[in-house]
């Protein structure tokens, strides 16, 4: 019962904030609609037992992206209520275009029926925590993707670097070959001035 | 009780208002960015979903790619975004007409 309760609080939740997303007058609300929908998508996700991946979304959806969005929405100084014409232009086809959309979804998801090899089969008793389960899994059968998705966030984080960076004029950088060929008989020099003389520079 | 088809159409309902939300805000490239965001979301559910009731956690490894995706894709979209921003002073995408070439 409890269950059935939270999964259609979760359920409509992450919807209405889905559509407070798209039709929020301020981009900040947007985002701030779109931290609520990833928690109640994650809440989703916990009804089922997928704990692990529940947390990653609160971690990396909600920790990372919505305050990558945030970020560049608060940095950017853009007039958002311009941005907007057009808006009430595309609704009737666009909500065309989504009402049809959604109903062959519908269609097809009251028409599915699980394959041959899965039709009747038992699922098997969860036997050991999803945490555990899901490491084996990824660390013996999906290794080499798993590397290559680590390698997908380096190229990620290096384009993003590559792309924002700016050299500024008159701004003061380490010159690093010059540093390492710079040799202490030419940088440093004895002197022993005489009492009262001074140093010429 | 709750069975499979029920949070396949939560996610496709989701998946509809993330459609809806890249039609609506054609010129606002922040906003579809987040509706893409929404989609991937979407997808996700239904991968955890079916994973849940089919027994089989491949589909769930699969929506932690799906989340690397996701991270990286808005990671650069943004990067994409702030240097079109510094060049033209404004995002709106369909002054976006110097990509040729």
């Amino acid at each position: 019962m409890i269950a059935i309760l939270a999964f259609y609080l979760f359920a409509t939740l992450t919807i209405a904030s889905a559509v407070a997303v798209i039709f929020a007058r301020n981009p900040v609300h947007s985002v701030l609609w779109l931290i609520v929908a990833f928690f109640n998508a994650a809440g989703l996700m916990l009804l089922v037992g997928a704990e692990f991946i529940a947390m990653l979304v609160v971690i990396v959806y909600v920790g990372a992206v919505a305050v990558l969005f945030l970020f560049v929405v608060m940095m950017l100084d853009v007039d958002f209520s311009q941005l907007r014409s057009g808006f009430t232009k595309n609704l009737p086809f666009g909500l065309l275009i989504a009402l049809v959309l959604l109903a062959e979804i519908i269609i097809a998801v009251s028409a599915w029926r699980a394959g041959p090899a899965l039709s009747g089969r038992e699922v098997a008793a969860v036997t050991q925590p999803n945490i555990i389960a899901l490491g084996q899994l990824l660390y013996s059968k999906y290794l080499f993707p798993f590397e290559i998705a680590g390698l997908i966030l380096l190229v990620a984080m290096v384009g993003a670097i590559v792309l924002t960076h700016r050299e500024r004029p008159g701004q003061q950088r380490q010159n690093a070959s010059r540093q390492i060929r710079r040799r202490p008989e030419d940088a440093v020099r004895n002197t022993k001035p005489g009492v009262g003389e001074g140093m010429k520079l | 009780m709750i069975s499979l088809a029920h949070y396949l159409t939560v996610a496709a309902i989701l998946f509809t208002i993330g459609v809806l939300g890249i039609f609506l805000n054609r010129r606002n490239v922040i906003l579809m960015l987040m509706a893409i965001e929404l989609i991937l979301l979407a997808v996700n559910i239904n991968l955890v979903a079916f994973s849940a009731y089919l027994g089989d956690l491949s589909g769930q490894v699969l929506a932690m790619f799906v989340l690397t995706v996701a991270a990286a894709e808005a990671a650069i979209g943004l990067a994409i975004l702030v240097i079109f921003f510094r060049r033209k002073g404004s995002i709106a995408v369909d002054a976006a007409t110097r990509m040729h070439g």
